[in-house]
C-alpha cells in the first residue's frame, strides 16, 4: 500500500511535465501543425525559468518567462510552416536543434561569476509539495493531493482543455481545421489565425512542461535535463489519440515507469542502470506499435487528417 | 473520466435502418409538393413559406480572374433575381466554378464588381459571403468526416455562442429537415452517411444559416435519379420563399428540369443567355461545345465470344465489415460490355475491387479466362490481362505529383521496352507518352507536366490510355465518365466501344442510365450486393432500371404516385 502510494506520487510528479507538453502539442496538432521542436522548447523553458527564479526568487515570474519563451519559439515554427509553408518536420527538427544548443549555451553563460558563469550545480527557489488537508490522508489516492501547485493546476487544466476542444465553438473550429482546413475555411473559420494561435499557445504549454522539470521535478539546471521527454511527448499525443483528457494516462504510465525504475535502482537491484534508463524509451516504441495497430483497426479516430500539410486557399 | 467523448470510438454506431425507406417515400413525391406524411401541424406552420418579394439579389459585373496560364473568367456579367434558378452551363474548365468561388469569397477576382441586393459588396472570404446570405454546396462536399451532422451544420456560424447549445441546434436541424423533407440524423457522423445524405447535410447547412443565395456546384453528379428529384423539390420550395439559386452543371437535362434561365460559358466568357423555356438540349449542347454533338454511340453488332469473366456466389464485405456483395453470379464474354447499374453503395465498387484483386472475397470464386483468380494478388491479375479504370481517378488512378509520362508508364514499367532489369528507360517512357498523348488527344502542355494540373477529363483520358494499352482481355471501368464534360464523355464511351469491337470484355460500372443503355450490351442491376435484374441493353428502359435500382422487382408496385 505504502509502496503503491509512493509510486503514484512520484509518477504524478514525473508525469506532470509530460502532461503539459502533451496537451500543448495536442492543441498544436489539432490545428494541423506538427511541432517536432518540443525537445528544444522544453529545454529552453527549463533553462530560462530556472535562471529567472534564481535571480529574482520569483517562481511566478519564472513560469511567465517559460510561457513567453515557449510562445516565441513556437511562433518561429508557426511563421515558417504557416506563412512560409515550409516543411513542418524540417522546421520542427531545426527548432529542436536550435533550442537544445541555445539552452546549453545559456546554461554556460547565465550563471553568476562565482560559478564560472554556469547555471549547473546552483540551487535556486523550487516548488515544494503541499499536502492538502484531509484529501492527502485518503489511502493510495492521497498521493494525488501531496503535490505542488503545477500538478494541482493540471486537475483544472485537463478538464478545461477537454471541454474547450469538444464543447466550445473554438474547439469545434479547431477540430475542423486539423481535419479538413478547406472545409473549415469555406465555412468561415479563420484557418490561418487559428493555426498561429494554437501553435503558439501549444508551444507555451510545452515550455511550461520544461519549466516544471527545473523548478520542481529535478530542481536546478543540468545539461539535457529533459532527457528526451520532448520526443516521448510526440508518442504520448498519439497514445492519447489527440484527446487532452487521455493525456494523463500516458503521462502516468511513463511517470510510473520512471518511478519504478528509481525504486529499483535505489533498492540495489542487479539489473544494470543503463537498462532501466532505457525502459521509458522502449515503452515509447511499444506504445507506438500498439497504437498504430489499434488505429488500423478503428480507422476513424486517428491523427487529424490534415496534420502536417500546409494549407493554401487557391491551391489545386 | 472524460475519455470516450468527442470524436472517440465509443460514440460510433450504425446508421438507423429506417434510412433505407426514405428514398422510396421521396420517390412518391415527384410533383415536388411539400411532404405531408409524418409532418405535425406545428411543424408545418413553422415552415410555412414566407412572402416572396421580387427584385435583384446579385449582380456581378465584368468579373475577371486568371490562373497561371489560364484566363478562367474573362469579363463575365451575371444577374440573379429573387425566386429564380439560374443554370450555369459549360464544359469542364469553362470557368463556372471559378466564377462561383469568387461569389462565395473563396477566390478574389482580379477585376470587376459584385452587387448584392443593390449594394456594392466586397466579399473577401466565405465568412463575408455567409453574412450576405450567400452559401455554396461544393462539388466535393465541405464536410468534416469525423464530426457529426449537427457539428458540421453549426461549424463556422458567425454568432455561435462560445459554448454552443447543441441540443437546440439538433432541434432546429430536425425542424428544417422536416420542412424541406431532407431526412438526416443530426447525431450521425458524416463518414457514416451515403453521398445523397451528405448532400442533404450540405443543404441543411445553408438553410440553417438562412442563406438566400444558393450556389450548387454540379449537385446531381453523385445523386441517384430519385435523389435528384428530391433536390429539385427542395430548390423549388426555396424559390417559392423568394430565395434564388445558381446551378452549375454540364448536363442539359438538368438545365431543362431545374432552371428558369440559363447562361452558357465557354473559356471564361458568356456565349449565350436564355430563358430555359426558349431553348432545348440540342441547342444548349451546341452552344456549350461550339459544335454538333452525337448523343448516340455508334457500335458494331453484338458478337460475344469466349467466356472471360465468371463469378460464382461471390460475397465480400466493405470497410465497415458489413456485407457488400451477397452471393453474386455474373458472366462476361469477350466482345461484350456488361453494364452494372445501381445506386452508389450497393456493391458496385466492391465488385470492381474483387475482380481486380484489390478486395478479398469471403465466399465464392472468380475465374478469368477459365483460370481461378480467387485470392490472387492485383499484380497477378494484371498479368492475366485485366485493366482497371478506378472510381477515384485522382487517388487510385493517377499520382498527381508525377508527370503525365510517368503516369502513363505506370503499368508497363516492369518490363521491356520501358525498363531493362531494374533500370527505367526515360527515353522510352517519353516516347510511349508522346504516342499515347497523340492517340488519345490528351491535352497537356508536355509529357513532363505534373498530371494534377490537367483537367479531370484529360486525367481520365490518360488513365484510359494507360489501361487500354495494358489490357489484353478484361477492362474494368468504374464510373469512367463521372465528372467529365460532353466532349470527353463522348470520347471515353467511343473508346470503350472500340475496345469491345476489338474483342475485349468490358465490365462497365456506371450511374448514368443513358450511358448504360447506349454503351452496354447487357445490363445488370445491383441492389444491396445482389443482382436484381439482368437483361440485354436493347430491352432496357430507364424506368425499369430505375425501379430495380431502388430495389423494386415488379414495375408499378411501389413507384406509382
Amino acid at each position: 500500500m505504502e509502496l503503491i502510494t509512493s509510486i503514484l506520487a512520484i509518477a504524478l510528479r514525473a508525469g506532470t511535465s509530460l502532461v503539459y507538453a502533451t496537451i500543448g502539442e495536442t492543441y498544436t496538432e489539432r490545428a494541423g501543425i506538427l511541432n517536432l521542436g518540443l525537445e528544444g522548447i522544453m529545454l529552453m523553458g527549463a533553462v530560462c525559468s530556472f535562471a529567472t527564479a534564481y535571480y529574482t526568487g520569483s517562481i511566478v515570474l519564472a513560469i511567465l518567462v517559460a510561457l513567453a519563451v515557449g510562445a516565441a519559439m513556437a511562433a518561429i515554427h508557426a511563421f515558417l510552416t504557416i506563412t512560409m509553408r515550409a516543411n513542418q518536420v524540417v522546421s520542427g527538427l531545426s527548432i529542436t536543434l536550435f533550442g537544445s544548443g541555445f539552452a546549453s549555451f545559456l546554461g554556460q553563460r547565465l550563471g553568476p561569476e562565482s560559478n564560472n558563469h554556469r547555471l549547473v550545480g546552483l540551487v535556486g527557489p523550487r516548488l515544494k509539495p503541499e499536502n492538502l488537508p484531509w484529501l492527502s490522508d485518503i489511502p493510495v489516492l492521497g498521493a494525488l493531493f501531496e503535490q505542488d501547485i503545477l500538478t494541482y493546476a493540471l486537475y483544472v487544466l485537463i478538464p478545461l482543455a477537454w471541454f474547450y476542444l469538444y464543447k466550445t465553438r473554438n474547439g469545434l473550429n479547431l477540430r475542423a481545421i486539423g481535419e479538413d482546413p478547406q472545409t473549415a475555411d469555406a465555412m468561415g473559420v479563420d484557418v490561418f489565425k487559428a493555426k498561429f494561435l494554437y501553435t503558439i499557445a501549444g508551444g507555451a504549454l510545452v515550455a511550461l512542461g520544461g519549466a516544471q522539470l527545473s523548478l520542481s521535478y529535478t530542481p536546478g539546471w543540468s545539461e539535457n535535463i529533459t532527457g528526451g521527454r520532448g520526443w516521448i511527448v510526440i508518442a504520448l499525443v498519439i497514445f492519447s489519440m489527440w484527446n487532452p483528457a487521455r493525456a494523463i494516462w500516458g503521462a502516468l504510465l511513463f511517470g510510473g515507469i520512471n518511478a519504478i525504475q528509481f525504486r529499483l535502482q535505489a533498492s540495489g537491484t542487479t539489473i544494470p542502470a543503463g537498462f532501466l534508463n532505457m525502459l521509458p524509451y522502449l515503452t515509447t516504441i511499444l506504445v507506438l506499435v500498439a497504437m498504430t495497430f489499434w488505429e488500423s483497426l478503428s480507422k476513424r479516430i486517428g491523427a487529424p487528417a490534415a496534420l502536417g500539410n500546409a494549407y493554401m486557399r487557391e491551391e489545386k | 473520466m472524460f475519455a470516450g467523448s468527442g470524436s472517440g470510438g465509443a460514440a460510433r454506431r450504425p446508421r438507423p435502418a429506417s434510412f433505407g425507406k426514405v428514398r422510396i417515400a421521396v420517390m412518391k413525391d415527384r410533383e415536388g409538393h411539400a411532404p405531408t406524411g409524418g409532418t405535425t401541424e406545428a411543424a408545418r406552420a413553422a415552415c410555412a413559406p414566407e412572402e416572396a418579394p421580387g427584385g435583384r439579389l446579385v449582380e456581378m459585373r465584368g468579373i475577371r480572374k486568371s490562373f497561371p496560364g489560364v484566363q478562367a473568367s474573362d469579363g463575365v456579367d451575371l444577374r440573379l433575381d429573387r425566386g429564380e434558378v439560374l443554370a450555369l452551363l459549360g464544359e469542364n474548365g469553362a470557368g463556372k466554378s471559378t466564377l462561383m468561388n469568387i461569389l462565395v469569397g473563396l477566390y478574389r477576382a482580379d477585376a470587376g464588381e459584385i452587387l448584392v441586393r443593390g449594394e456594392r459588396a466586397s466579399i473577401g472570404s466565405p465568412r463575408d459571403a455567409s453574412a450576405l446570405g450567400i452559401g455554396m454546396v461544393h462539388q466535393n462536399f465541405m464536410l468534416v468526416d469525423t464530426m457529426t451532422v449537427a457539428e458540421n451544420v453549426v461549424l463556422g456560424i458567425r454568432d455561435l455562442p462560445f459554448v454552443p447549445d447543441m441540443a437546440a441546434a439538433k432541434r432546429e436541424i430536425l425542424r428544417l429537415s422536416e420542412c424541406y423533407n431532407l431526412k438526416v440524423d443530426p447525431d450521425a457522423y458524416i463518414w457514416q452517411l451515403s453521398v445523397g445524405e451528405q448532400q442533404r447535410v450540405e443543404i441543411l447547412k445553408l438553410l440553417y444559416r438562412k442563406a438566400e443565395i444558393l450556389v450548387l456546384d454540379e449537385p446531381t453528379a453523385v445523386l441517384t435519379p430519385a435523389e435528384s428529384e428530391e433536390l429539385n423539390a427542395v430548390v423549388k420550395r426555396m424559390k417559392g420563399e423568394g430565395k434564388a439559386a445558381v446551378f452549375i452543371t454540364h448536363k442539359m437535362e438538368e438545365v431543362m428540369s431545374f432552371s428558369d434561365r440559363v447562361m452558357v460559358l465557354r473559356k471564361g466568357k458568356v456565349v449565350a443567355e436564355k430563358a430555359t423555356s426558349d431553348t432545348d438540349p440540342k441547342d444548349l449542347a451546341r452552344l456549350m461545345v461550339g459544335r454538333e454533338i452525337l448523343f448516340r454511340v455508334e457500335k458494331g453488332p453484338f458478337k460475344p465470344g469466349a467466356k472471360v469473366l465468371e463469378l460464382r456466389g461471390v460475397s465480400a464485405i466493405d470497410e465497415r465489415g458489413l456485407p457488400a456483395l451477397r452471393g453474386l453470379d455474373l458472366e462476361l464474354r469477350s466482345g461484350e460490355i456488361l453494364g452494372i447499374a445501381g445506386v452508389a453503395g450497393n456493391g458496385q465498387r466492391e465488385l470492381a475491387e474483387v475482380v481486380t484483386g484489390l478486395r478479398p472475397v469471403t465466399a465464392g470464386s472468380i475465374s478469368i479466362n477459365c483460370v481461378d483468380t480467387t485470392g490472387k494478388s492485383p499484380l497477378e491479375i494484371i498479368k492475366s490481362g485485366v485493366a482497371h479504370i478506378p472510381q477515384d481517378r485522382n487517388q487510385v488512378g493517377a499520382v498527381g505529383d508525377m508527370s503525365v509520362a510517368s503516369n502513363l508508364a505506370m503499368k508497363g514499367y516492369r518490363a521491356r521496352p520501358l525498363s531493362a532489369g531494374a533500370i527505367l528507360l526515360p527515353g522510352k517512357m517519353r516516347e510511349l507518352a508522346k504516342r499515347l498523348i497523340d492517340l488519345f488527344k490528351i491535352a497537356t502542355p508536355s509529357p513532363e507536366t505534373r498530371i494534377k494540373f490537367l483537367s479531370g477529363g484529360n486525367i481520365q483520358k490518360a488513365i484510359l490510355a494507360r489501361e487500354i494499352g495494358a489490357c489484353t482481355s478484361l477492362l474494368v471501368a468504374v464510373y469512367p465518365s463521372r465528372g467529365l464534360d460532353i466532349g470527353a464523355t463522348e470520347s471515353v464511351r467511343k473508346e470503350l466501344v472500340a475496345e469491345r469491337d476489338r474483342g475485349l470484355a468490358v465490365l462497365l460500372v456506371s450511374e448514368d442510365i443513358e450511358e448504360l443503355i447506349s454503351v452496354a450490351d447487357t445490363v445488370a442491376v445491383l441492389f444491396e450486393g445482389r443482382v436484381m435484374g439482368l437483361f440485354p441493353a436493347a430491352e432496357a428502359d430507364p424506368e425499369k432500371i430505375g425501379a430495380l435500382m431502388a430495389g423494386m422487382r415488379e414495375r408499378g408496385e411501389e413507384t406509382t404516385p
